[in-house]
């Protein structure tokens, strides 16, 4: 296991990357980035069994991460890089013209770490689902990890899958939600309430584990306690309540941060907050 | 004019799945996967032989392309069966993200596209299915015209890596195409030579080409019949070279006039080789309740629509002569 400083180094440089390419294209959606650094932190560091260097499509005997809520890509593009998945000099061509870092993940520009495209809502739980399933079938015993966003779940697709998963007991499958109460109009309390997630999952016959998902050891903790889990009939879900924006203290109020693009001087500002521990890209 | 026989009338969908069950004996890594229309689609025969390697989402088809997706990475090819109505339109872009721009290797298979489906009605019977997945770039769209073209189309599109559209339909046709022929994807059949028109069909209007070119003979013309079993990428090649000899073309489709075979047909011409043509399709309207001969003559896509529209298409060639 990764010491918890190397972790929080690591979360404070991906802090860094969000922020600055989204004011590099003054696009792209920073508040659910930041939110779930500390989730992708751990994850690709202490999570995930994978190889960047051999890294394919199929991933046989690799774990497998699907990014459901594509919107949140500068924080995936700055982890996949920081993992040894491509170039970090890469990062810069975010959203820029004939960049492999679009603005929402895909597969068509062959961007190592990335096995489908998502971006239109509701989509990566089905996909990882099927994942998972090529995975029984190869009798590849290794494990399917999905992330999603909590307005998210008012696509309808969500619970097709989730009931499927459930019924057929996929269980080489994590599911993570992270849960920040906000979306793009608003709290998702004013939105469309999304109720007790817990009692629904439970009720749809998932096992259901909670986290404070900006403590790196929580979700440390939680993540390798779901894998223990795995392979008991039952797929795995992880509320994980984060506060979106976490670590730039301007962007953590409410959902204003969800998709805009900080200012010269914001930048700054974000960046004296999260100093560089890893060399800037 | 070629004489055409034929043994029997069996349906499309039942050369699906022989041709479903032919693949999967031929390759392990085949999969199929059903929207609880199991039976409708001839799926069960695979789904017996091979348990667990069929898998019944239930009545979610949205999930199911997504799942199709998932399992093309570990090598698997998915097939996913439902009626043509959800396998397109209903799940446009779940197809769109997960299949068609991810580039994965699923097939679409769409059984009971067409008016031909009878008495369910406008609600199933899908005429906008062949431009909604043209239109996706990267997606194969092939509509066989009985049942062992489509049989054979299976087993084709089984060896080819890509995202396809297979469409076929519920009623008994004509099975005149010889069990032995080669399906080559974008490959065009010619059916029969001849000087005065060309005919372009595809699907079920097949058959009804061939009929029609037996009275259009009668009538002392002379026409020559393609079967365009793929829509996309679509055999500009044999459409040139025929309209070259003939300068003027009917198509014929169980689809509406706007997106689908002629359309496409039309593209290939204007650029090309302007010149003129007729649609036999449906006059961008829904269907309705009735059985499926009762449907063709209304919406007039019958051997005698294609006739009608011979001596339309050829009466506008002799005046831009």
């Amino acid at each position: 296991m990764t010491e918890i400083s190397t972790l929080n180094d690591f979360a404070l440089q991906v802090r860094r990357d969000i922020v600055r390419m989204v004011h590099g294209v003054q696009s792209g959606h920073p508040g659910g980035s930041l939110g779930c650094t500390e989730f992708a932190t751990v994850l690709y560091n202490d999570i995930l069994q994978h190889n960047p260097k051999t890294w394919d499509m199929n991933g046989k005997d690799q774990d497998l991460f699907f990014l459901s809520n594509g919107h949140i890509s500068p924080l995936w593009y700055s982890v996949l890089a920081r993992s040894g998945y491509f170039p970090i000099s890469e990062l810069g061509t975010f959203r820029k013209i004939n960049t492999r870092l679009q603005g929402h993940p895909t597969t068509h520009e062959g961007l190592p770490g990335v096995r489908i495209a998502s971006g239109s809502l509701g989509q990566g739980l089905s996909a990882a689902i099927g994942a998972a399933l090529s995975k029984k079938l190869n009798n590849d015993d290794r494990l399917v990890f999905v992330l999603m966003g909590d307005g998210e779940l008012q696509e309808g697709q969500v619970w097709e899958a989730a009931m499927f998963a459930a019924a057929k007991k996929v269980d080489n499958l994590i599911a993570t939600i992270d849960v920040n109460g906000q979306q793009i109009d608003g709290s998702t309390n004013d939105i469309l309430n999304l109720g007790d997630l817990k009692a629904k999952w439970e009720a749809f016959g998932w096992q259901v584990l909670s986290m404070k998902g900006n403590d790196l050891e929580d979700v440390r903790a939680t993540m390798l306690k779901a894998k223990t889990q795995t392979g008991l009939g039952k797929p795995i879900i992880i509320l994980m309540e984060t506060i979106m924006g976490h670590g730039v203290d301007f962007m953590m109020a409410g959902h204003k941060w969800h998709g805009i693009a900080p200012n010269n001087e914001q930048l700054a500002d974000a960046l004296k907050q999260n100093t560089s521990t890893l060399a800037d890209y | 004019m070629k004489k055409y026989t034929f043994s029997e009338k069996k349906d499309t969908r039942s050369g699906f799945g022989a041709g479903l069950l032919e693949a999967g004996r031929k390759n392990e890594n085949i999969v199929a996967l059903c929207a609880d229309l199991t039976g409708s689609l001839k799926m069960d025969a695979f789904a017996k032989e091979f348990p667990e390697r069929f898998i019944q989402t239930g009545i979610a088809e949205a999930n199911m392309m997504g799942i199709a997706a998932g399992l093309t990475i570990g090598g698997k090819i998915p097939f996913t069966g439902t009626f043509a109505n959800f396998s397109t339109g209903r799940v446009y872009d779940q197809i769109r993200q997960s299949i068609a721009y991810s580039d994965k290797n699923v097939k679409i298979c769409a059984s009971h596209a067409g008016l031909t489906l009878g008495e369910d009605g406008a609600t199933h019977q899908i005429l906008e299915d062949i431009g909604l997945m043209k239109m996706l770039p990267g997606m194969t769209v092939i509509n066989p015209c009985d049942f062992n073209q489509t049989k054979a189309a299976t087993l084709a599109i089984a060896e080819y890596h890509g995202p396809v559209y297979l469409r076929f339909g519920r009623p008994a046709v004509p099975n005149f195409t010889p069990s032995d022929q080669k399906f080559e994807i974008g490959k065009a059949v010619m059916l029969n030579e001849g000087t005065d028109v060309t005919i372009i069909a595809t699907g079920h209007l097949v058959w009804k080409a061939i009929e029609a070119g037996e009275q259009l003979e009668a009538m002392g013309i002379s026409a020559e019949i393609i079967n365009i079993h793929t829509i996309k990428p679509i055999d500009e090649k044999a459409i040139l070279d025929s309209l070259k000899k003939t300068g003027c073309v009917v198509t014929a489709e169980e689809h509406n006039r706007i997106g689908g075979l002629g359309d496409a047909v039309a593209q290939v011409l204007a650029v090309n080789l302007p010149s003129p043509q007729e649609y036999v399709a449906v006059n961008d309207s829904f269907g309705e309740s009735g059985t499926p001969e009762q449907l063709m003559k209304k919406y007039g896509l019958e051997a005698a629509n294609i006739v009608e529209a011979v001596q339309k298409v050829m009466a506008r060639k002799r005046v831009l002569a």
